[in-house]
């Protein structure tokens, strides 16, 4: 825990009310638990009791006092999950991760709880594991959701997800193919482009799943900074006619292989993008 | 002022005083257990029931939470009421029967029969011990944690609170505390808290029967010395 995070976690909702919870909710995500230190901070700084705030901290049950695991797992055992047998899918999850409901695993990957109703009824017994609800699970099931989500929920799956799909393409100047084979990236070619930011220069791969945030870069990006892009072989800015309909940062083009254009905002973590496949507009 | 009937009799109160005050005034006796002059009425242990208001319309009420109200038809000890009354204490004779002031509440409530299986908590969660130390002795060392059947009363993170001034103050007003250092065998019941400066219960291996949270407990602090 490094204290000035944590000040200034505190320093941000001072002065609108009782924003006690508020200050614990951002905690816990920021560390995935509330640390003691962070708990004695948080009263010190507010001019709370400590006992007030432990007692918050205790109540709430999204709370938690120890570090969880990098997956959570929660299986409904409300009344329409319990008479479904959800309480034999818990000991089964127990029985797999070899611990009780309420731990968390050794190698901190999951952490278990059982909860009262998540409010799907109808699709139970549900398990949610990384917001990701899982409906009328089966003990046969158990093993699949976790392997999934070892695995990683929220990478995108290609062949489950229609909505995406892969993109071919190249520099709209050149007409060189982007696309690079040898890096794949969410399991296909990565687009290859050269990014400057900053005085910073480097190459910059973005998933070419279409809707896809995954990039790596040379550089470390920081969020909300306006990257040029240039193609990598004939060294063009890729910028586009219009702006990001989402923040109104510059775009970038790129011509789609099977016809049209991609474009793409260039601020990074904004998810403005748009596909015009009569390849107008440009 | 106000004026309401307390079983039939007209009394005029200020406003913002409770039934309890009101009753109390007049010289109807009610039972508590989580009330106590200075501290501020928290209405947990639920003895002080009183029944208000008439006909189908009558409900039971903790009177020491319930502020007096213009016209208020107020009965402290009838039929209802006291059913209730009883019913309260045998559960709490049932979960803490090692308390001296319940069992003396229960007797003198004619309660003579137990039903429920006896659990001797340590603690009956009266909080008369966290508003003693938030509003008299102005710690706020102790307090709830938790909720639900994991409710607890203690200090944040279970250790030695910096506000603690080791006063006794929860001790003494605990009805649960009060045979904590008696162990099994009453004629060696002489630890009388902070008088006592050979306690005996620092000789025994494991004291099973320790029903306070102060750790180590005031008495055992005088002895160290």
């Amino acid at each position: 825990m490094k204290t000035d995070e944590v000040v200034s976690i505190i320093d941000k909702h001072q002065g609108q009310g009782d924003g006690l919870i508020s200050v614990l909710e951002e905690i816990q995500s920021k560390y995935s638990y509330l640390p003691t230190d962070a708990l004695k901070l948080v009263a010190e700084r507010t001019g709370r009791s400590p006992v007030d705030v432990y007692g918050v901290a205790t109540f709430y049950k999204s709370f938690s006092l120890k570090p969880r695991g990098k997956h959570l797992c929660s299986v409904c055992l409300g009344t329409a999950c319990h008479v479904r047998s959800g309480q034999i899918i818990a000991q089964e999850f127990e029985r797999q991760l070899e611990v009780k409901a309420g731990e968390t695993t050794p190698d901190h990957e999951f952490t278990l709880e059982t909860v009262a109703c998540l409010g799907a009824c109808a699709l139970g017994p549900i398990v949610v594991v990384d917001g990701h609800y899982f409906s009328k699970v089966n003990t046969a099931k158990v093993r699949s959701i976790l392997k999934r989500a070892r695995r990683g929920l929220d990478k995108v799956e290609i062949k489950t997800d229609r909505r995406i799909f892969p993109v071919a393409v190249s520099c709209p100047r050149c007409n060189h193919s982007l696309m690079d084979p040898a890096h794949p990236l969410d399991d296909a070619p990565s687009v290859r482009v050269t990014a400057t930011f900053d005085g910073q220069h480097g190459w910059l791969r973005l998933s070419s799943l279409y809707g896809s945030p995954t990039l790596e870069s040379k550089h470390d990006i920081p969020v909300d900074t306006v990257v040029d892009f240039f193609c990598p072989h004939c060294h063009a800015e890729l910028r586009g006619a219009s702006s990001c309909p989402e923040c109104g940062a510059p775009m970038v083009a790129m011509i789609v292989r099977a016809g049209g254009i991609v474009q793409i905002c260039a601020r990074r973590g904004c998810k403005g993008h748009m596909l015009d496949l009569n390849g107008g507009g440009f | 002022m106000i004026t309401l009937a307390i079983n039939r009799l007209p009394v005029a109160v200020e406003e913002g005083e409770t039934l309890l005050e009101a009753a109390r005034f007049l010289g109807f006796p009610i039972p508590t257990l989580c009330h106590m002059d200075g501290l501020s009425p928290y209405g947990a242990c639920r003895l002080c029931v009183v029944e208000i208001g008439e006909g189908p319309k009558a409900r039971l009420v903790s009177s020491c939470t319930y502020p007096a109200q213009e016209g208020l038809k107020v009965r402290t000890a009838s039929a209802r009421v006291l059913r209730a009354r009883k019913m309260i204490l045998e559960l709490l004779l049932a979960s803490c029967p090692q308390s001296k002031i319940i069992q003396d509440l229960a007797s003198a409530h004619r309660v003579s029969q137990q039903r429920f299986r006896q659990e001797h908590e340590d603690c009956i969660l009266c909080g008369l011990c966290v508003r003693m130390c938030e509003q008299q002795m102005m710690a706020k060392a102790i307090g709830f944690r938790g909720r639900g059947e994991t409710r607890s009363i203690g200090t944040p993170f279970d250790m030695k609170s910096e506000q603690c001034r080791l006063c006794g103050g929860c001790i003494y007003v605990c009805p649960a505390c009060q045979l904590r250092c008696t162990y099994t065998e009453p004629d060696k019941a002489i630890c009388g808290g902070c008088a006592n400066l050979s306690p005996p219960c620092v000789e025994k291996e494991q004291f099973d029967d320790m029903m306070c949270y102060m750790n180590p407990c005031v008495a055992c602090e005088i002895e160290k010395d």
